[in-house]
């Protein structure tokens, strides 16, 4: 009784308006929700000042709900499709669609202002009521969203007053017209940010250069392809302040005069920061660059297909660099340099050249990972594609750097083995959880057993996000993962001979996690229709393109299967090769 | 069996159906490998409607064609782990040095995987088969409620193209969906076949770099899917007026 008069006296101590003051420093969503769950006075006062929502599945909830609990929002990101669908695991018209949200907020949220969607379909309808229904809309962001066309970004353009940002990161945008950009009026000079490094086709090039020298706040540009390198000085000398900047096509025909206007203009970008781009790149343009190397903190050469002496040339003035994105042009002698040059990198990423050719095409190897993991102390995010591993470079690399948060090994032929002893690479593996203990995020490749699963099980204590291809050997694999990792929120596999009993028994578990996907697999129909029929708070969505499940017998393996958590039971816009397993008798006959 | 000559026959007067007759990969066919052991029972799914789908004949519910799992980029069910998950098909079809592509391995973004196709494109011709991986293009079917996605350079023949696409859409003939995406009855699906079987014929079209309609099967495969930016199943009264524009399109080409 005592108790409870003091948590009431406590809670009562403040007026709301003190507590909501308090509650606006807090942004982060994961705090936001610890405070909403303090007493019922605090959930009340929490849940109308809460200005941002993050909804990572957007089957999760629906938009009513959230409406309901959080009725001043000003901010949303949305996320649509299983992460397997950048890599066409996902058939088309899967689902996803923004539609029913747009529709929903609209009348509720008058006040948004920020719309961030990712793997999402939004149509030209969708972007026509965005860019009509929120008078103070100023953000943006479309990453690697499909279904809507240069007619929906010219509405945006022509409506959105204040918009301050427009970003289309790798976006499917049907390319109707160039002009949807002199869609924004001659009196509009608040765009900060703009990516449409996405778009095919050219734009209307004049209206961009006149876009960009009335906005004087613009901070973030990043082209397309098809933009021309020899407009990019006369863009540059409009915009000297931008930080970030995505170059289109870098090439041209040589001529002398190109080259020194662009290293004029770039020499005047004080500011410069991040640069991205370089389609296409003639190597002797790539100098035009180095007036602003030494600032640089993030530099993505991934589409830059030169070879490995251009790079260490450009890459060696970088010496602030804190994130490189690059193709394996870059080789082992490159990776050396960049340990010895860039004692600030945080993040690298090395892309494959030549994914589908048989054999190596370039001298790139574990050692080049070796290498920057031991010269670069802060090294903690990587995502690096190669052909050959060893379990004792793994186990340098765990060594060396104990503070990976993220780690994506790529080997590219599946089931490959240490090449110097022949066998799996777990230890290597299980190095890595072992020594990296705030690891949040792992992709797996080569040849692994069951036992690299008991080492996660074990050891990675933190981790949220696993991807698995072409791995274990049975059950078991499974069940480690899923009985040992507390924090696991999000799993996807693909291509293992994991099925029923693993899943059944850690079945539980499956409501504490956003999402499981597992493909080519061998879980049965009939562990499906079980899982769905005892878990009411998963959806369980059978895909499988060969015909009903139900027509085959329950100890049929699915093709695909797709397990995420939602109070908002089964949804209803699902294509004719997606089955949710309901809880319903008369279904299962 | 056919082989793709028989797509460039076409006569000069309107629509040659015919020629572009696309027909099921029966199993021992010219058709790629197919993992046999993936279904337990052989189900007897009447697939005749997809006969009359694509070549405008009305065949009998006698030809009960077995459904096999679709073999191309839709991945496929890992039940024999030491095999390769993937048919062979490129270096079956093509002979080229390429690998066998499993899909969606490895892990590299669409947008990626196209701007470094189109890159590759411009600089080595010759390695244009091993560089670059895939590409896909769009494919929708008149009628039908969303699209599909095909990777063109999985295929070497246009029968190959044509069969992966009769197996891709024929969940469409087989009423299973709906916008709740429980499964029909059983007469409903008898019904669904009705339909198709009287109802229109239907032609592969594509349109090109140009933006133009064209039927499938005009051109040589390797200048096909250079210039095929996406693909239609479409009704074959509207395509009528294509035929022409086609020739004369191969006429100035020449």
């Amino acid at each position: 009784m005592q108790q409870q008069q003091k948590v009431a006296a406590l809670s009562y101590s403040f007026p709301e308006e003190v507590l909501e003051h308090v509650f606006s420093f807090i942004d982060s969503t994961k705090d936001r929700g610890s405070i909403s769950l303090v007493c019922k006075s605090w959930y009340e006062i929490e849940r109308w000042c809460r200005r941002r929502v993050f909804v990572g599945n957007c089957y999760a909830i629906t938009p009513a709900m959230v409406i309901k609990r959080f009725p001043k929002v000003r901010s949303i990101t949305l996320k649509g499709k299983p992460h397997f669908a950048d890599f066409n695991l996902v058939p088309e018209g899967w689902g996803g669609y923004v539609c029913p949200w747009i529709k929903a907020m609209a009348v509720a949220f008058p006040c948004l202002e920020e719309i961030k969607l990712k793997r999402m379909v939004i149509s030209d309808d969708c972007l026509d009521l965005i860019a009509k229904s929120f008078k103070n809309f100023k953000v943006l962001v479309l990453i690697s969203c499909e279904g809507f066309t240069t007619d929906g970004l010219a509405s945006i353009a022509a409506n959105c007053r204040n918009l301050r940002e427009l970003d289309l990161r790798e976006s499917e945008v049907e390319d109707i017209c160039g002009h949807w950009l002199s869609h924004f009026p001659d009196s509009y000079t608040s765009l900060v940010s703009l990516n449409i490094s996405c778009l095919a086709n050219e734009v209307n090039f004049p209206a961009l250069e006149r876009l960009v020298s009335r906005c004087p706040n613009m901070h973030t540009l990043r082209l397309n392809r098809a933009a021309p390198l020899d407009k990019l000085a006369n863009l540059l000398r409009g915009a000297p302040q931008l930080v970030e900047l995505g170059t289109g096509a870098y090439t041209s025909e040589m001529r002398p005069e190109v080259f020194t206007n662009l290293a004029a203009a770039f020499s005047g970008c004080k500011q410069m920061k991040g640069l991205s781009g370089f389609w296409d790149v003639l190597p002797s343009y790539l100098p035009a660059v180095y007036p602003v190397c030494s600032r640089l903190t993030s530099l993505n050469l991934s589409y830059a297909t030169i070879q490995s002496p251009d790079l260490i040339k450009l890459v060696g003035q970088c010496q602030s660099l804190q994130r490189l994105w690059v193709l394996d042009y870059i080789e082992d002698a490159g990776l050396d340099m960049l340990a010895a040059s860039c004692k600030d990198l945080r993040e690298l990423r090395v892309f494959p050249s030549d994914p589908f050719g048989l054999e190596a095409n370039v001298a790139l190897t574990e050692q080049g990972l070796v290498s920057v993991s031991e010269g670069c102390p802060k090294l903690h995010s990587v995502l690096y594609f190669c052909r050959q591993m060893t379990n004792a470079a793994l186990n340098t690399i765990a060594r060396n750097r104990p503070n990976m948060t993220r780690f994506r090994l790529c080997i590219i032929e599946p089931r490959t083995p240490d090449y110097l002893t022949l066998q799996s690479l777990d230890s290597g593996f299980g190095a890595i959880v072992e020594h990296c203990k705030d690891l949040q995020r792992l992709s797996l490749s080569g040849l692994l057993t069951d036992r690299v699963f008991e080492h996660i099980g074990t050891y990675a204590k933190k981790l949220e996000m696993l991807s698995v291809a072409f791995a274990g050997d049975s059950d078991l694999g499974l069940h480690h993962v899923l009985s040992g990792c507390d924090n696991l929120r999000k799993l996807e596999i693909r291509d293992c001979p994991f099925g029923d009993k693993a899943l059944l028994a850690n079945a539980a578990k499956l409501e504490t996690m956003r999402s499981l996907w597992m493909s080519s697999c061998s879980v049965s129909y009939g562990a499906c229709k079980l899982l769905g029929q005892k878990l009411p708070r998963l959806n369980v969505e059978v895909i499988d393109e060969r015909g009903p499940p139900n027509l085959r017998p329950d100890s049929n393996p699915v093709e695909k299967l797709y397990i995420y958590r939602t109070i908002s039971g089964p949804r209803l816009d699902m294509p004719g090769y997606v089955w949710t397993m309901e809880d319903d008798s008369a279904y299962l006959e | 069996m056919e082989s793709s000559e028989i797509f460039s026959q076409r006569s000069n007067n309107g629509l040659n159906l015919k020629a572009t007759e696309l027909r099921l990969g029966l199993p021992g066919s010219e058709s790629p490998e197919r993992d046999n052991d993936l279904l337990e029972e052989k189900n007897a799914y009447s697939l005749c409607m997809l006969n009359s789908l694509f070549s405008g004949a009305k065949r009998g519910f006698s030809d009960a064609i077995d459904m096999r799992k679709s073999s191309n980029q839709q991945g496929s069910v890992a039940k024999d782990q030491t095999n390769p998950l993937n048919e062979k098909k490129k270096s079956q079809i093509s002979g080229s040095a390429a690998k066998e592509q499993v899909v969606g391995w490895p892990p590299i973004r669409s947008f990626r995987k196209n701007s470094m196709a189109t890159q590759s494109q411009k600089n080595d011709n010759d390695d244009v088969e091993a560089k670059s991986g895939c590409l896909y293009v769009k494919v929708s079917m008149d009628g039908a409620p969303y699209l599909r996605k095909v990777d063109l350079k999985i295929f070497g023949t246009y029968k190959e193209l044509s069969s992966a696409l009769e197996k891709m859409f024929s969940c469409f003939t087989i009423s299973q969906f709906g916008s709740h995406g429980v499964f029909g009855q059983g007469n409903v699906c008898e019904s669904r076949l009705m339909d198709f079987l009287h109802g229109s014929e239907y032609v592969l079209t594509y349109e090109d770099k140009d933006g133009d309609w064209m039927l499938v099967g005009d051109v040589p495969w390797k200048m096909f899917i250079d210039s095929c930016k996406r693909l239609r199943i479409m009704k074959s009264f509207e395509a009528i007026g294509l035929a022409p524009r086609a020739m004369e399109k191969c006429k100035s080409r020449n």
